[in-house]
Protein backbone atom coordinates (compact mmCIF):
# COMPACT_ATOMS: atom_id res chain seq x y z
CA UNK A 1 0.00 0.00 0.00
CA UNK A 2 1.32 2.86 -1.24
CA UNK A 3 1.82 6.18 1.79
CA UNK A 4 -0.71 8.18 0.00
CA UNK A 5 -3.38 5.41 -0.26
CA UNK A 6 -2.43 4.37 3.37
CA UNK A 7 -3.06 8.47 4.29
CA UNK A 8 -6.43 8.59 2.56
CA UNK A 9 -7.63 5.25 3.87
CA UNK A 10 -6.92 6.79 7.25
CA UNK A 11 -9.67 9.78 6.50
CA UNK A 12 -12.03 7.30 4.64
CA UNK A 13 -11.78 3.62 6.76
CA UNK A 14 -13.19 1.20 4.99
CA UNK A 15 -12.64 2.45 1.15
CA UNK A 16 -11.09 -1.09 0.65
CA UNK A 17 -13.48 -2.86 2.00
CA UNK A 18 -16.23 -1.33 -0.11
CA UNK A 19 -13.75 -1.95 -2.90
CA UNK A 20 -13.67 -5.64 -2.39
CA UNK A 21 -16.80 -6.58 -1.07
CA UNK A 22 -19.40 -4.20 -2.66
CA UNK A 23 -20.71 -1.19 -0.32
CA UNK A 24 -23.66 -3.29 1.34
CA UNK A 25 -20.90 -5.43 2.94
CA UNK A 26 -19.29 -2.76 4.10
CA UNK A 27 -22.11 -1.41 5.68
CA UNK A 28 -24.25 -3.89 6.92
CA UNK A 29 -23.86 -3.64 10.50
CA UNK A 30 -23.84 0.17 10.36
CA UNK A 31 -27.34 0.38 7.87
CA UNK A 32 -28.69 -2.45 11.10
CA UNK A 33 -27.84 -0.45 14.01
CA UNK A 34 -28.92 2.36 12.17
CA UNK A 35 -32.36 0.78 11.73
CA UNK A 36 -32.38 -0.33 15.13
CA UNK A 37 -32.07 3.13 16.63
CA UNK A 38 -34.61 4.72 14.21
CA UNK A 39 -37.33 1.80 14.66
CA UNK A 40 -36.74 2.08 18.34
CA UNK A 41 -37.32 5.54 18.06
CA UNK A 42 -40.75 4.74 15.86
CA UNK A 43 -41.61 2.40 18.06
CA UNK A 44 -42.11 5.38 20.92
CA UNK A 45 -43.02 8.28 19.00
CA UNK A 46 -46.00 6.42 16.99
CA UNK A 47 -47.65 6.72 20.35
CA UNK A 48 -47.66 10.74 20.46
CA UNK A 49 -47.05 10.96 16.54
CA UNK A 50 -49.97 8.87 15.53
CA UNK A 51 -51.69 7.76 18.78
CA UNK A 52 -50.72 4.00 17.62
CA UNK A 53 -49.03 2.97 21.68
CA UNK A 54 -46.80 0.67 21.33
CA UNK A 55 -44.74 1.91 23.73
CA UNK A 56 -45.38 4.74 26.46
CA UNK A 57 -42.76 6.20 28.41
CA UNK A 58 -39.41 6.66 27.15
CA UNK A 59 -35.85 5.11 27.79
CA UNK A 60 -35.21 6.28 31.58
CA UNK A 61 -38.83 3.71 32.22
CA UNK A 62 -41.83 2.08 29.76
CA UNK A 63 -45.14 0.15 29.20
CA UNK A 64 -44.82 -1.66 26.16
CA UNK A 65 -48.52 -2.28 24.96
CA UNK A 66 -49.71 -1.80 28.50
CA UNK A 67 -48.10 -4.74 30.56
CA UNK A 68 -43.95 -5.28 29.77
CA UNK A 69 -42.58 -2.69 31.96
CA UNK A 70 -38.79 -1.62 31.32
CA UNK A 71 -36.90 0.49 32.80
CA UNK A 72 -32.92 1.53 33.13
CA UNK A 73 -31.20 -0.05 35.61
CA UNK A 74 -28.87 3.20 36.41
CA UNK A 75 -31.97 5.43 36.90
CA UNK A 76 -33.82 3.02 39.32
CA UNK A 77 -30.43 2.18 41.28
CA UNK A 78 -30.02 6.54 41.15
CA UNK A 79 -33.50 6.31 43.09
CA UNK A 80 -32.58 3.40 45.19
CA UNK A 81 -29.27 5.49 46.30
CA UNK A 82 -31.31 8.46 46.67
CA UNK A 83 -33.28 6.64 49.44
CA UNK A 84 -36.55 6.35 48.45
CA UNK A 85 -38.14 3.03 47.24
CA UNK A 86 -39.47 2.05 43.47
CA UNK A 87 -42.37 0.08 42.82
CA UNK A 88 -42.29 -3.73 41.83
CA UNK A 89 -42.89 -2.29 37.99
CA UNK A 90 -39.81 -0.15 38.03
CA UNK A 91 -37.70 -3.09 39.88
CA UNK A 92 -39.05 -5.42 37.53
CA UNK A 93 -38.38 -3.26 34.06
CA UNK A 94 -34.94 -2.80 35.58
CA UNK A 95 -34.22 -6.42 36.18
CA UNK A 96 -35.38 -7.41 32.89
CA UNK A 97 -32.94 -4.76 30.96
CA UNK A 98 -29.97 -5.51 32.62
CA UNK A 99 -30.66 -9.47 32.41
CA UNK A 100 -30.72 -8.35 28.51
CA UNK A 101 -27.97 -6.68 28.51
CA UNK A 102 -25.95 -8.67 30.61
CA UNK A 103 -26.53 -11.50 27.84
CA UNK A 104 -25.99 -9.30 24.89
CA UNK A 105 -23.07 -7.33 25.60
CA UNK A 106 -23.94 -4.30 28.10
CA UNK A 107 -23.02 -1.81 25.33
CA UNK A 108 -24.97 -2.77 23.21
CA UNK A 109 -27.39 0.12 23.96
CA UNK A 110 -24.59 2.58 23.27
CA UNK A 111 -24.49 1.36 19.76
CA UNK A 112 -27.97 0.01 18.89
CA UNK A 113 -30.46 2.11 21.07
CA UNK A 114 -29.20 5.02 22.21
CA UNK A 115 -30.08 8.23 20.79
CA UNK A 116 -26.58 10.26 21.68
CA UNK A 117 -24.39 7.76 18.83
CA UNK A 118 -26.28 9.06 15.72
CA UNK A 119 -24.69 13.01 17.18
CA UNK A 120 -21.48 11.18 18.12
CA UNK A 121 -20.94 9.11 15.13
CA UNK A 122 -21.81 12.25 12.78
CA UNK A 123 -19.00 14.10 14.70
CA UNK A 124 -16.64 11.71 14.46
CA UNK A 125 -17.05 11.51 10.82
CA UNK A 126 -16.95 14.52 9.74
CA UNK A 127 -13.92 14.87 12.32
CA UNK A 128 -12.51 11.74 10.43
CA UNK A 129 -13.44 13.61 6.97
CA UNK A 130 -11.95 17.01 8.17
CA UNK A 131 -8.88 15.47 9.32
CA UNK A 132 -9.01 16.74 12.81
CA UNK A 133 -6.42 16.25 14.96
CA UNK A 134 -5.87 16.52 18.70
CA UNK A 135 -8.32 17.56 21.30
CA UNK A 136 -8.50 17.35 25.44
CA UNK A 137 -6.93 14.92 26.98
CA UNK A 138 -9.47 13.23 28.91
CA UNK A 139 -8.87 9.27 30.33
CA UNK A 140 -11.32 7.00 29.57
CA UNK A 141 -11.38 5.74 33.29
CA UNK A 142 -13.28 9.49 33.80
CA UNK A 143 -16.78 7.82 32.90
CA UNK A 144 -16.50 5.26 35.67
CA UNK A 145 -15.42 8.24 38.36
CA UNK A 146 -18.76 9.85 36.66
CA UNK A 147 -20.53 6.62 37.48
CA UNK A 148 -19.73 6.70 40.75
CA UNK A 149 -20.23 10.15 41.64
CA UNK A 150 -23.41 9.70 39.86
CA UNK A 151 -24.70 7.16 42.51
CA UNK A 152 -22.89 9.59 45.48
CA UNK A 153 -24.37 12.47 44.20
CA UNK A 154 -28.30 11.05 44.43
CA UNK A 155 -26.87 9.41 47.91
CA UNK A 156 -26.18 12.65 49.33
CA UNK A 157 -28.51 15.19 48.15
CA UNK A 158 -31.48 12.52 47.47
CA UNK A 159 -32.44 13.58 44.33
CA UNK A 160 -31.60 12.78 41.02
CA UNK A 161 -28.69 15.25 40.02
CA UNK A 162 -27.74 13.43 36.73
CA UNK A 163 -30.63 13.43 35.27
CA UNK A 164 -31.01 17.09 35.43
CA UNK A 165 -28.23 16.95 32.71
CA UNK A 166 -27.90 13.69 31.20
CA UNK A 167 -28.31 14.16 27.78
CA UNK A 168 -28.75 10.50 26.94
CA UNK A 169 -32.69 10.53 28.43
CA UNK A 170 -33.22 14.11 27.51
CA UNK A 171 -32.84 14.00 23.94
CA UNK A 172 -35.48 11.32 24.08
CA UNK A 173 -37.56 12.85 26.45
CA UNK A 174 -37.49 15.58 24.15
CA UNK A 175 -38.53 14.35 20.98
CA UNK A 176 -41.09 12.16 22.50
CA UNK A 177 -43.08 15.31 24.82
CA UNK A 178 -42.32 18.10 23.38
CA UNK A 179 -38.86 19.41 21.93
CA UNK A 180 -38.16 22.24 24.00
CA UNK A 181 -34.79 23.57 23.40
CA UNK A 182 -33.01 19.98 23.34
CA UNK A 183 -31.28 21.18 19.70
CA UNK A 184 -28.55 23.29 21.95
CA UNK A 185 -27.92 19.99 23.74
CA UNK A 186 -27.48 18.23 20.95
CA UNK A 187 -25.55 21.11 18.87
CA UNK A 188 -23.30 20.92 22.20
CA UNK A 189 -22.33 17.21 21.88
CA UNK A 190 -21.93 17.47 18.64
CA UNK A 191 -19.46 20.28 18.68
CA UNK A 192 -17.87 18.38 22.18
CA UNK A 193 -17.28 15.40 20.11
CA UNK A 194 -15.99 16.90 17.31
CA UNK A 195 -13.34 19.54 19.01
CA UNK A 196 -12.35 18.05 22.05
CA UNK A 197 -11.59 14.95 21.24
CA UNK A 198 -12.52 11.55 19.49
CA UNK A 199 -15.52 9.94 20.98
CA UNK A 200 -15.47 12.03 23.88
CA UNK A 201 -18.74 11.80 25.70
CA UNK A 202 -19.42 8.13 24.63
CA UNK A 203 -16.09 6.90 25.28
CA UNK A 204 -14.62 8.86 28.15
CA UNK A 205 -17.61 10.51 30.27
CA UNK A 206 -20.56 9.01 29.53
CA UNK A 207 -21.64 7.54 33.08
CA UNK A 208 -24.28 5.40 31.36
CA UNK A 209 -21.75 3.84 28.99
CA UNK A 210 -19.65 2.88 31.93
CA UNK A 211 -22.22 1.20 33.53
CA UNK A 212 -23.41 -0.70 30.34
CA UNK A 213 -19.91 -1.91 30.19
CA UNK A 214 -19.70 -3.03 33.60
CA UNK A 215 -23.22 -4.67 33.02
CA UNK A 216 -22.15 -6.79 29.67
CA UNK A 217 -18.81 -7.56 31.21
CA UNK A 218 -19.16 -11.05 30.66
CA UNK A 219 -21.97 -11.53 27.70
CA UNK A 220 -22.62 -14.09 25.85
CA UNK A 221 -22.40 -12.18 22.31
CA UNK A 222 -19.22 -11.35 21.33
CA UNK A 223 -17.00 -10.01 18.65
CA UNK A 224 -13.74 -11.95 17.83
CA UNK A 225 -11.13 -11.45 15.31
CA UNK A 226 -10.20 -15.64 15.44
CA UNK A 227 -9.43 -15.21 11.15
CA UNK A 228 -6.84 -13.14 12.51
CA UNK A 229 -4.48 -14.48 10.59
CA UNK A 230 -5.48 -12.95 7.70
CA UNK A 231 -5.00 -9.19 9.21
CA UNK A 232 -2.33 -6.93 7.26
CA UNK A 233 -2.60 -4.37 9.60
CA UNK A 234 -4.35 -1.15 7.44
CA UNK A 235 -5.73 -0.17 10.82
CA UNK A 236 -9.25 0.41 9.22
CA UNK A 237 -11.04 -0.97 12.55
CA UNK A 238 -9.04 1.40 15.04
CA UNK A 239 -10.27 4.10 12.43
CA UNK A 240 -14.08 3.17 13.16
CA UNK A 241 -13.67 1.42 16.63
CA UNK A 242 -15.45 3.78 19.23
CA UNK A 243 -13.05 2.04 21.93
CA UNK A 244 -10.04 1.06 20.00
CA UNK A 245 -7.55 0.37 22.97
CA UNK A 246 -9.63 -2.88 23.30
CA UNK A 247 -8.91 -4.25 19.79
CA UNK A 248 -4.83 -4.59 20.39
CA UNK A 249 -4.77 -7.48 22.44
CA UNK A 250 -7.38 -9.79 20.31
CA UNK A 251 -6.02 -8.56 17.05
CA UNK A 252 -2.28 -8.31 17.51
CA UNK A 253 -2.03 -10.21 20.31
CA UNK A 254 -1.38 -13.68 18.39
CA UNK A 255 2.49 -14.00 19.51
CA UNK A 256 1.78 -13.19 23.20
CA UNK A 257 -0.98 -16.01 23.47
CA UNK A 258 -3.44 -13.59 23.91
CA UNK A 259 -7.15 -14.81 22.65
CA UNK A 260 -8.79 -13.10 19.78
CA UNK A 261 -12.40 -12.61 21.68
CA UNK A 262 -12.59 -9.28 22.28
CA UNK A 263 -13.63 -9.83 25.99
CA UNK A 264 -13.54 -6.04 27.13
CA UNK A 265 -17.24 -4.79 28.98
CA UNK A 266 -16.31 -1.69 26.77
CA UNK A 267 -17.17 -3.30 23.02
CA UNK A 268 -20.50 -1.73 22.23
CA UNK A 269 -20.95 -4.77 19.78
CA UNK A 270 -20.98 -2.23 16.91
CA UNK A 271 -20.08 -4.48 14.63
CA UNK A 272 -18.20 -1.44 12.20
CA UNK A 273 -15.07 -3.59 12.55
CA UNK A 274 -16.64 -6.50 10.99
CA UNK A 275 -17.88 -3.96 8.19
CA UNK A 276 -14.65 -2.23 7.32
CA UNK A 277 -11.98 -4.93 7.44
CA UNK A 278 -11.72 -6.23 3.81
CA UNK A 279 -10.38 -9.19 4.93
CA UNK A 280 -12.82 -10.65 7.11
CA UNK A 281 -11.14 -11.02 9.97
CA UNK A 282 -14.20 -10.11 12.84
CA UNK A 283 -17.14 -11.96 13.48
CA UNK A 284 -20.02 -11.97 15.61
CA UNK A 285 -19.57 -14.82 17.92
CA UNK A 286 -21.13 -16.65 21.36
CA UNK A 287 -18.37 -16.77 23.92
CA UNK A 288 -17.88 -20.10 23.75
CA UNK A 289 -17.56 -20.48 20.45
CA UNK A 290 -14.66 -17.86 19.51
CA UNK A 291 -11.55 -20.01 19.65
CA UNK A 292 -12.72 -21.80 15.88
CA UNK A 293 -9.88 -20.45 14.93
CA UNK A 294 -6.72 -20.07 17.20
CA UNK A 295 -3.73 -18.72 16.27
CA UNK A 296 -1.68 -19.44 18.56
CA UNK A 297 -2.58 -21.84 22.11
CA UNK A 298 -0.87 -20.39 25.51
CA UNK B 1 2.39 -2.07 21.08
CA UNK B 2 1.95 0.58 23.64
CA UNK B 3 -1.40 -0.34 24.83
CA UNK B 4 -0.01 -4.02 25.61
CA UNK B 5 3.05 -2.83 27.62
CA UNK B 6 0.54 -0.89 29.52
CA UNK B 7 -0.99 -3.90 30.69
CA UNK B 8 2.34 -5.56 32.17
CA UNK B 9 2.48 -2.69 34.67
CA UNK B 10 5.74 -1.47 34.41
CA UNK B 11 6.64 1.34 37.53
CA UNK B 12 6.62 4.11 34.67
CA UNK B 13 2.69 3.02 33.63
CA UNK B 14 1.69 2.37 37.01
CA UNK B 15 2.78 6.12 37.83
CA UNK B 16 1.01 6.99 34.29
CA UNK B 17 -1.92 5.28 36.07
CA UNK B 18 -2.31 6.84 39.66
CA UNK B 19 -1.96 10.16 37.60
CA UNK B 20 -4.40 9.35 35.58
CA UNK B 21 -6.73 8.32 38.67
CA UNK B 22 -5.76 11.27 40.88
CA UNK B 23 -6.28 13.72 37.19
CA UNK B 24 -9.69 11.69 36.87
CA UNK B 25 -10.86 11.89 40.45
CA UNK B 26 -10.31 15.45 40.94
CA UNK B 27 -12.07 16.20 37.54
CA UNK B 28 -15.18 14.41 38.43
CA UNK B 29 -14.94 15.85 41.63
CA UNK B 30 -14.92 19.70 40.40
CA UNK B 31 -17.72 18.65 37.81
CA UNK B 32 -19.97 16.81 40.66
CA UNK B 33 -19.68 20.32 43.19
CA UNK B 34 -20.95 22.37 39.85
CA UNK B 35 -23.77 19.93 39.87
CA UNK B 36 -24.63 19.73 43.61
CA UNK B 37 -24.52 23.37 43.27
CA UNK B 38 -26.82 23.55 40.02
CA UNK B 39 -29.35 21.24 41.80
CA UNK B 40 -29.31 23.20 44.91
CA UNK B 41 -29.86 26.45 43.20
CA UNK B 42 -32.27 26.93 40.49
CA UNK B 43 -32.91 23.50 39.29
CA UNK B 44 -34.63 21.91 42.12
CA UNK B 45 -36.62 25.28 43.21
CA UNK B 46 -40.32 24.59 41.55
CA UNK B 47 -41.98 27.99 40.43
CA UNK B 48 -45.20 28.72 42.54
CA UNK B 49 -47.31 28.51 39.28
CA UNK B 50 -46.06 24.29 38.53
CA UNK B 51 -48.34 22.20 40.54
CA UNK B 52 -47.27 18.18 40.91
CA UNK B 53 -49.47 15.71 40.29
CA UNK B 54 -51.94 13.98 42.62
CA UNK B 55 -49.93 11.94 45.34
CA UNK B 56 -46.82 13.74 44.52
CA UNK B 57 -44.47 13.16 47.37
CA UNK B 58 -43.54 16.32 49.33
CA UNK B 59 -40.91 17.63 46.68
CA UNK B 60 -37.04 16.84 47.83
CA UNK B 61 -38.26 13.52 48.19
CA UNK B 62 -40.03 13.55 44.49
CA UNK B 63 -37.17 14.71 43.10
CA UNK B 64 -35.45 11.64 44.53
CA UNK B 65 -37.81 8.90 43.23
CA UNK B 66 -39.36 10.32 40.01
CA UNK B 67 -37.65 8.54 36.87
CA UNK B 68 -38.78 11.23 34.51
CA UNK B 69 -40.08 8.54 32.12
CA UNK B 70 -43.52 10.65 31.37
CA UNK B 71 -45.78 7.77 32.15
CA UNK B 72 -48.40 9.56 34.29
CA UNK B 73 -48.41 12.55 31.42
CA UNK B 74 -49.53 9.36 28.80
CA UNK B 75 -51.96 8.19 31.15
CA UNK B 76 -53.75 11.40 32.08
CA UNK B 77 -56.90 11.65 29.74
CA UNK B 78 -57.30 15.29 29.44
CA UNK B 79 -53.84 16.02 28.77
CA UNK B 80 -53.41 17.64 31.83
CA UNK B 81 -49.75 17.09 32.83
CA UNK B 82 -46.24 18.00 30.85
CA UNK B 83 -42.80 17.12 31.25
CA UNK B 84 -40.17 19.79 32.14
CA UNK B 85 -37.80 20.86 29.45
CA UNK B 86 -34.39 22.04 29.18
CA UNK B 87 -34.67 25.96 29.62
CA UNK B 88 -37.85 25.89 31.88
CA UNK B 89 -37.83 26.35 35.48
CA UNK B 90 -39.02 23.13 36.81
CA UNK B 91 -36.25 20.33 37.49
CA UNK B 92 -36.22 18.56 34.08
CA UNK B 93 -37.96 15.91 32.61
CA UNK B 94 -40.31 15.92 36.00
CA UNK B 95 -44.08 16.01 35.41
CA UNK B 96 -46.22 18.86 36.48
CA UNK B 97 -49.09 21.24 35.07
CA UNK B 98 -50.37 24.69 35.37
CA UNK B 99 -53.77 24.74 36.76
CA UNK B 100 -54.37 28.52 34.64
CA UNK B 101 -53.73 26.63 31.24
CA UNK B 102 -55.20 22.75 32.08
CA UNK B 103 -56.63 22.36 35.74
CA UNK B 104 -56.63 18.61 37.02
CA UNK B 105 -60.05 16.46 36.25
CA UNK B 106 -59.59 14.64 39.72
CA UNK B 107 -60.37 11.12 37.71
CA UNK B 108 -62.14 8.78 40.43
CA UNK B 109 -59.27 6.19 39.90
CA UNK B 110 -56.27 8.42 39.56
CA UNK B 111 -54.61 6.85 36.30
CA UNK B 112 -51.33 8.81 36.75
CA UNK B 113 -50.84 7.44 40.22
CA UNK B 114 -51.58 4.00 38.91
CA UNK B 115 -49.25 3.79 36.16
CA UNK B 116 -46.22 5.76 38.21
CA UNK B 117 -43.44 2.90 38.21
CA UNK B 118 -41.27 4.82 40.65
CA UNK B 119 -43.48 5.73 43.81
CA UNK B 120 -42.72 9.18 42.99
CA UNK B 121 -46.78 9.58 43.09
CA UNK B 122 -47.63 7.81 46.27
CA UNK B 123 -49.80 4.53 45.53
CA UNK B 124 -51.84 4.89 48.69
CA UNK B 125 -53.50 7.53 47.36
CA UNK B 126 -56.68 6.23 46.48
CA UNK B 127 -59.40 8.67 47.01
CA UNK B 128 -58.74 11.76 44.71
CA UNK B 129 -60.77 13.97 46.83
CA UNK B 130 -57.63 12.96 49.50
CA UNK B 131 -54.98 14.61 47.00
CA UNK B 132 -53.03 17.44 48.04
CA UNK B 133 -51.64 18.87 45.14
CA UNK B 134 -51.72 22.40 46.37
CA UNK B 135 -53.38 25.10 47.88
CA UNK B 136 -56.13 27.57 46.27
CA UNK B 137 -55.89 31.19 47.89
CA UNK B 138 -58.19 33.45 47.09
CA UNK B 139 -55.11 35.82 47.10
CA UNK B 140 -56.31 39.01 44.72
CA UNK B 141 -59.02 40.84 47.43
CA UNK B 142 -59.00 44.23 45.30
CA UNK B 143 -59.68 42.37 41.71
CA UNK B 144 -61.98 39.87 42.82
CA UNK B 145 -65.50 41.25 41.85
CA UNK B 146 -67.18 39.51 44.56
CA UNK B 147 -65.18 42.18 47.08
CA UNK B 148 -67.14 44.80 44.91
CA UNK B 149 -70.65 43.45 45.70
CA UNK B 150 -70.98 41.80 42.24
CA UNK B 151 -71.87 38.05 41.85
CA UNK B 152 -69.46 35.71 40.07
CA UNK B 153 -69.20 32.53 42.46
CA UNK B 154 -67.73 30.68 39.51
CA UNK B 155 -64.71 29.44 41.23
CA UNK B 156 -66.95 28.04 43.79
CA UNK B 157 -69.51 26.43 41.05
CA UNK B 158 -66.48 24.52 39.22
CA UNK B 159 -65.26 23.39 42.37
CA UNK B 160 -65.56 19.67 42.20
CA UNK B 161 -65.45 19.68 46.06
CA UNK B 162 -68.68 22.16 46.09
CA UNK B 163 -69.45 23.63 49.64
CA UNK B 164 -66.46 22.14 51.16
CA UNK B 165 -63.31 23.08 49.40
CA UNK B 166 -64.93 26.81 48.72
CA UNK B 167 -68.15 28.26 50.25
CA UNK B 168 -69.21 31.09 50.32
CA UNK B 169 -69.14 33.86 53.22
CA UNK B 170 -72.18 36.31 53.20
CA UNK B 171 -71.23 40.15 54.45
CA UNK B 172 -73.20 43.09 54.34
CA UNK B 173 -72.13 45.86 51.82
CA UNK B 174 -71.89 48.59 53.31
CA UNK B 175 -72.05 50.68 50.36
CA UNK B 176 -75.00 49.84 49.01
CA UNK B 177 -76.42 49.36 52.58
CA UNK B 178 -79.17 46.29 51.49
CA UNK B 179 -76.96 43.94 49.77
CA UNK B 180 -74.88 41.53 49.96
CA UNK B 181 -71.18 40.39 49.25
CA UNK B 182 -70.74 36.85 48.61
CA UNK B 183 -67.26 35.91 49.92
CA UNK B 184 -65.85 32.73 48.46
CA UNK B 185 -63.58 31.25 50.96
CA UNK B 186 -61.36 28.38 50.57
CA UNK B 187 -61.18 25.45 53.24
CA UNK B 188 -57.54 23.57 53.03
CA UNK B 189 -59.51 20.68 54.83
CA UNK B 190 -60.86 19.85 51.67
CA UNK B 191 -59.45 21.91 48.85
CA UNK B 192 -56.97 19.45 46.73
CA UNK B 193 -55.60 21.53 44.69
CA UNK B 194 -56.56 20.51 41.56
CA UNK B 195 -56.89 24.32 40.35
CA UNK B 196 -60.26 23.99 38.59
CA UNK B 197 -61.39 27.68 39.98
CA UNK B 198 -58.26 28.72 38.70
CA UNK B 199 -58.90 28.03 35.49
CA UNK B 200 -62.93 29.36 35.88
CA UNK B 201 -61.34 32.82 37.18
CA UNK B 202 -63.15 34.84 34.78
CA UNK B 203 -60.71 37.60 35.76
CA UNK B 204 -57.81 38.11 32.70
CA UNK B 205 -55.36 37.11 35.76
CA UNK B 206 -57.14 34.67 38.05
CA UNK B 207 -57.82 36.09 41.76
CA UNK B 208 -57.75 32.61 42.95
CA UNK B 209 -54.51 30.85 42.73
CA UNK B 210 -53.46 27.48 43.19
CA UNK B 211 -50.35 27.81 45.21
CA UNK B 212 -47.93 24.84 46.56
CA UNK B 213 -48.96 24.07 49.81
CA UNK B 214 -45.90 25.21 51.62
CA UNK B 215 -45.98 28.76 50.12
CA UNK B 216 -49.66 28.97 51.15
CA UNK B 217 -50.35 27.42 54.55
CA UNK B 218 -49.37 29.84 57.45
CA UNK B 219 -48.70 27.64 60.45
CA UNK B 220 -50.19 28.49 63.86
CA UNK B 221 -47.87 28.17 66.78
CA UNK B 222 -47.34 24.99 68.30
CA UNK B 223 -48.29 26.75 71.51
CA UNK B 224 -51.34 28.27 70.34
CA UNK B 225 -54.94 27.28 72.26
CA UNK B 226 -57.94 28.62 70.92
CA UNK B 227 -60.64 29.07 73.98
CA UNK B 228 -63.27 28.55 72.87
CA UNK B 229 -62.45 25.37 70.63
CA UNK B 230 -60.74 23.80 73.94
CA UNK B 231 -63.65 24.40 76.07
CA UNK B 232 -65.84 22.66 72.64
CA UNK B 233 -63.24 19.65 73.19
CA UNK B 234 -63.31 18.99 76.60
CA UNK B 235 -67.13 19.62 76.81
CA UNK B 236 -66.27 22.50 79.77
CA UNK B 237 -64.28 25.84 80.82
CA UNK B 238 -60.88 24.48 80.66
CA UNK B 239 -59.38 27.32 83.12
CA UNK B 240 -61.36 28.29 86.14
CA UNK B 241 -63.33 30.77 87.28
CA UNK B 242 -61.88 34.49 87.35
CA UNK B 243 -60.49 35.33 90.11
CA UNK B 244 -61.86 37.74 92.10
CA UNK B 245 -60.26 41.30 91.50
CA UNK B 246 -58.96 42.61 94.61
CA UNK B 247 -59.14 46.40 94.45
CA UNK B 248 -56.48 47.90 97.32
CA UNK B 249 -58.71 50.54 98.40
CA UNK B 250 -59.13 52.37 101.60
CA UNK B 251 -61.47 51.16 104.24
CA UNK B 252 -64.97 51.95 103.57
CA UNK B 253 -64.65 51.85 100.31
CA UNK B 254 -64.93 48.56 97.45
CA UNK B 255 -65.16 48.72 93.88
CA UNK B 256 -68.35 47.40 91.38
CA UNK B 257 -66.85 46.40 88.09
CA UNK B 258 -69.61 46.41 85.67
CA UNK B 259 -71.72 48.25 87.96
CA UNK B 260 -71.66 51.41 90.47
CA UNK B 261 -68.13 51.81 90.05
CA UNK B 262 -66.35 53.21 93.11
CA UNK B 263 -68.80 52.72 96.36
CA UNK B 264 -68.19 54.65 99.38
CA UNK B 265 -69.35 52.68 102.11
CA UNK B 266 -71.89 54.48 104.39
CA UNK B 267 -70.94 54.20 107.88
CA UNK B 268 -74.28 53.32 110.25
CA UNK B 269 -76.53 55.29 110.83
CA UNK B 270 -75.67 58.16 108.20
CA UNK B 271 -78.36 58.98 105.81
CA UNK B 272 -78.25 57.67 102.33
CA UNK B 273 -77.79 59.87 99.35
CA UNK B 274 -81.13 60.91 97.46
CA UNK B 275 -81.51 59.48 94.69
CA UNK B 276 -81.41 61.31 91.72
CA UNK B 277 -79.46 64.03 93.46
CA UNK B 278 -75.98 65.55 91.43
CA UNK B 279 -74.43 65.74 94.59
CA UNK B 280 -71.27 63.68 94.38
CA UNK B 281 -70.53 61.46 97.46
CA UNK B 282 -67.80 62.80 99.29
CA UNK B 283 -64.22 62.22 98.19
CA UNK B 284 -62.54 59.75 99.92
CA UNK B 285 -59.46 61.76 99.78
CA UNK B 286 -58.59 64.31 102.89
CA UNK B 287 -58.71 67.46 101.44
CA UNK B 288 -54.59 68.12 102.31
CA UNK B 289 -52.83 66.01 100.48
CA UNK B 290 -49.87 65.82 102.85
CA UNK B 291 -52.20 64.21 105.27
CA UNK B 292 -52.97 61.39 103.34
CA UNK B 293 -49.09 60.83 102.00
CA UNK B 294 -48.73 60.87 105.97
CA UNK B 295 -51.08 58.31 106.50
CA UNK B 296 -49.40 55.36 105.57
CA UNK B 297 -52.48 53.29 105.24
CA UNK B 298 -55.09 54.91 103.12
CA UNK B 299 -53.29 55.22 100.62
CA UNK B 300 -54.47 54.39 96.97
Amino acid sequence: MSESSAARAKRRPGLEAVQEQGWWKAHRWLLLRRLSQLSILLLFLAGPLWGVWIIKGNLAASLTLDLLPLSDPLVVLQELAAGQTPLTNALLGAGIIALFYALLGGRVFCAWVCPVNPISDAANWLRQRLGLKGGAKVSRSVRYWLLAAVLVLAAVSGALLWELINPVHALYRALLFGVGWIGWMAAALFVLELVSGRDMWCGHLCPMGAFYALLGRFSLLRVTADARARCNECMDCYAVCPEPTILSNPVNGAEKGLQPLIDSGLCSNCGRCIDVCARDVFRFAPRWNSDQNPSVEP
Amino acid sequence: MSSSARNTGSGVTRRQFLLDATRSAAGVALASAALSLYGASGAQALPASAIRPPGALPEKEFLGACLRCGLCVRDCPYNTLKLAQLGEEVALGTPYFEARKVPCEMCDDIPCVAVCPSGALDPQLKKIELARMGLAVLIDHEACIAFQGLRCEVCFNVCPVRGKAITLEYRRNQRTGMHAFFIPVVHSSDCTGCGKCEKACILEEAAIKVLPFELAKGMLGKHYRLGWKEKQKAGHAIIGDDVKHRYNLPEGMHYEHAGRGLVIDQPPGAPAPLPGSDALPDSPFPDDPLKRLNSGKGGI
